[in-house]
């Protein structure tokens, strides 16, 4: 086991830093420009601007958050649903915190629950099916939005609903896989990227492995990284070392979280419950197969088949978390950031979430 | 099981025994009670006065419980007044059905505190609704405290260089009461800081005459906390994230979870922000005490008389970020 500690270490972190700045700086010596580099996940958004990282690095690599915040890449009208569902009679709505403040076009799960409607925030899934168990009488409905890391647990639910017999136990199933979206971001070719950062938590599920298709297929280079300040500070610097050693290859940093072959039970728990599924991504529209949802034989805990849900046309804003989670603007672009749009009153999603760019420059990187 | 009932609430036999047998015995004030109200003499011509309701769920969680907070909790209010706790009123809302045995022990868990700080609890009240109406027992504190002149704060001294310091690890109670919902989904040893500060805070006030101001860090965290004092005080104040003192348990808990200890509660620390010469001794005060041992520097005060007191943070890389205080509900994260 690697010494925790050492990785938000003060002066590791800072001589880290010194590191990766001389090494951009040869990068720019040999090609006229700074580095770019994306961070596909959430909480190294938020890691990188709380840890001060992203703006110490500001002048010598330009790090973009990529489309790995849940919440944030959900379509506003999936959105709509969510907080529509809210209101079926009889039901207990369980949710991840992050939900619960995400403007619907109406309104938002914080406001439905102040109004009375019984919303419960939950830390795991499987806290919904104990509620669907205690309450026998209500539908007891989970949200179910997340990237890989997330969805094992939700077929786990599943597996444990079914266990206990529960006929009052569904998902709303609004999941997104990271592939599918990689791959629809580096063929749209609207951002250059010199290298990813890869997602710490999703690949343990992952493993090293399913991301091949990158280097193979679109020649980038990614380092699977951690989240403390080494950590972090370690994953740009390998890859700057592969840009300078002009190299394309798939690393794993987090070696002593993350396996090459990934997390194989978590793997055959997808493999037996969901099935791919198109979804709609938040600015970037259907992209083929890029969700799970329950395959047929469990269609008795799909809450989509369960209940009636039929939404309108989204309220249009001004809010730009389309572009943003496209990595094609930064949050001060917006014209609502940190006018209109704050995390007391949030316009967009990426404002609420606690993985959202927007939430992390607010928070992080406001000018003093 | 014994319960209340919402006959002990309406005034007759079962209030009177309840108040007797129960009240009377534990806080022991029996000469004020002739009277409808408590009857003092205050050795002082200057009086702080506090209160606060204690609505905390769960009633019982590691390191305390509802009773010993709101003794705690207006006794600390008190002290970073820089008052000394005289007396303390209490007024308690029962749900219908709540255990007569936890009372009980609440109210002795209360008796004791209030030993322990040197306050009397010379007035009280009890209420009885309807199950539902409170959520087991809700419970308002009062407190009145004495100023001595030469314990004065001096906000209006405060001036660029002075040191900011923290009593001890921040975030503690915050990630105690959480993990007591058992909502963490994880098993963590920590505890409550609950305490009563007012003897070291006293000692501190009797030693140093270069303290400008104090707060206690509950509700909204250090940084909260803080912003507040800058606002209010119109100063900037850089903290130091590196030296803020935070129990490893306290911070993977928060990791895990996506939470700030800067924004935790904490209900037995406090902050003062003191001349820089006479730091040393603050420090050397507060490690000597069981409640100060793992006080620290945090920071400073970088610039006096501005027209938007602002705080920041130094981060371990040499950036500087402003923090604000906490905006809506603290809320778990997804991954």
């Amino acid at each position: 086991m690697a010494n925790m500690d050492l990785f938000s270490d003060p002066v590791l972190t800072r001589e880290s830093v010194e590191a990766v700045i001389d090494l951009a700086k040869r990068f720019k010596e040999e090609k006229g420009r700074i580095p770019v580099f994306m961070e596909v996940c959430g909480s190294h958004t938020m890691a990188l601007a709380k840890t001060g990282i992203k703006a110490r690095l500001k002048d010598y690599v330009q790090l973009i958050a990529g489309p790995g915040c849940p919440v944030c890449v959900t379509d506003q009208k999936s959105i709509d649903a969510m907080v529509q569902l809210s209101e079926e009679p009889n039901t207990i709505l369980c949710t991840f915190g992050d939900m619960m403040r995400v403007p619907g076009s109406k309104s938002t799960l914080m406001k439905a629950k102040t109004e009375g409607k019984d919303i419960r925030v939950v830390y795991s899934p499987l806290d919904s099916v104990h509620i669907a168990e205690e309450n026998p009488d209500k539908e007891v409905i989970f949200l179910g939005i997340g990237f890989e890391t997330t969805i094992p647990i939700l077929a786990l639910t599943v597996r444990e609903a079914a266990r206990k017999d529960l006929n009052n136990y569904s998902i709303w199933m609004a999941t997104k896989l990271v592939e599918p979206v990689l791959r629809a971001l580096l063929s749209s070719e609207e951002v250059k990227l010199d290298g990813f950062l890869l997602p710490g938590h999703v690949s343990v599920v992952l493993g090293k492995q399913s991301y091949r298709y990158l280097a193979d297929e679109y020649t980038i280079s990614g380092v699977i990284t951690g989240f403390e300040p080494v950590e972090l500070l370690s994953g740009i610097y390998k890859l700057l070392v592969l840009q300078l050693e002009k190299r394309v290859k798939i690393i794993n940093d987090y070696t002593y979280v993350v396996r090459d072959k990934g997390n194989v039970v978590a793997q055959t728990l997808l493999e037996e419950y969901l099935e791919a599924h198109d979804e709609v991504w938040r600015g970037m529209g259907t992209i083929s197969n890029s969700g799970l949802v329950l395959k047929e034989q469990y269609a008795q805990f799909d809450a989509k088949k369960k209940f009636n849900i039929l939404v309108g046309e989204p309220r249009v804003t001004k809010c730009r978390c389309g572009e943003i989670v496209r990595g094609l603007i930064t949050p001060e672009e917006c014209v609502l950031f940190n006018k209109s749009c704050t995390p007391t009153h949030p316009i967009g999603p990426c404002m609420v979430s606690t993985e959202g760019t927007c939430a992390a420059h607010f928070q992080f990187m406001r000018e003093v | 099981m014994q319960r209340i009932s919402l006959a002990h609430g309406e005034g007759g036999e079962l209030t009177h025994q309840l108040i007797q047998d129960l009240f009377i015995q534990s806080f022991g004030h029996s000469e004020q009670t002739k009277l409808d109200s408590a009857i003092l003499a205050i050795p002082s011509q200057t009086i702080a006065v506090t209160t606060d309701s204690y609505v905390i769920k769960p009633i019982f969680f590691p390191g305390g419980n509802i009773g010993k907070l709101a003794i705690t909790g207006t006794v600390n209010d008190l002290a970073v007044s820089g008052a000394i706790p005289h007396v303390i009123t209490a007024g308690f809302m029962i749900e219908e059905g709540f255990p007569i045995k936890s009372l009980k022990e609440i109210v002795h868990t209360m008796a004791s505190e209030a030993e322990r700080a040197g306050v009397n609890i010379v007035a009280g009240d009890t209420k009885v609704v309807e199950k539902g109406s409170v959520d087991g027992l809700f419970i308002n504190t009062t407190g009145i405290g004495v100023i001595q002149e030469q314990h004065r704060l001096k906000p209006e001294m405060v001036q660029e260089g002075d040191s900011v310091i923290i009593s001890g690890t921040i975030g503690d109670h915050g990630v105690a009461i959480l993990s007591a919902r058992q909502e963490l989904g994880l098993l963590t040893d920590v505890r409550s800081d609950c305490a009563s500060l007012n003897h070291l805070i006293h000692e501190l006030l009797e030693e140093i005459e270069g303290i400008r101001i104090m707060r206690d860090p509950t509700r909204g965290g250090l940084a909260t906390t803080l912003v507040e004092l800058c606002e209010d005080c119109h100063f900037t104040m850089e903290i130091d994230e590196a030296s803020i003192p935070v129990r490893r348990d306290v911070q993977g808990g928060c990791d895990i979870l996506g939470y700030d200890p800067l924004y935790l509660a904490n209900e037995g620390k406090v902050v003062i922000i003191v001349d820089s010469n006479d730091r040393q001794k603050a420090l050397d005060i507060l490690k000597n005490h069981e409640l100060g041992k793992d006080a620290g520097v945090i920071g400073q005060i970088t610039s006096c008389h501005v027209q938007s007191g602002k705080l920041l943070l130094k981060t371990a890389v040499g950036t500087t970020r402003r923090l604000n205080r906490l905006s809506g509900q603290l809320l778990p994260r997804i991954c």
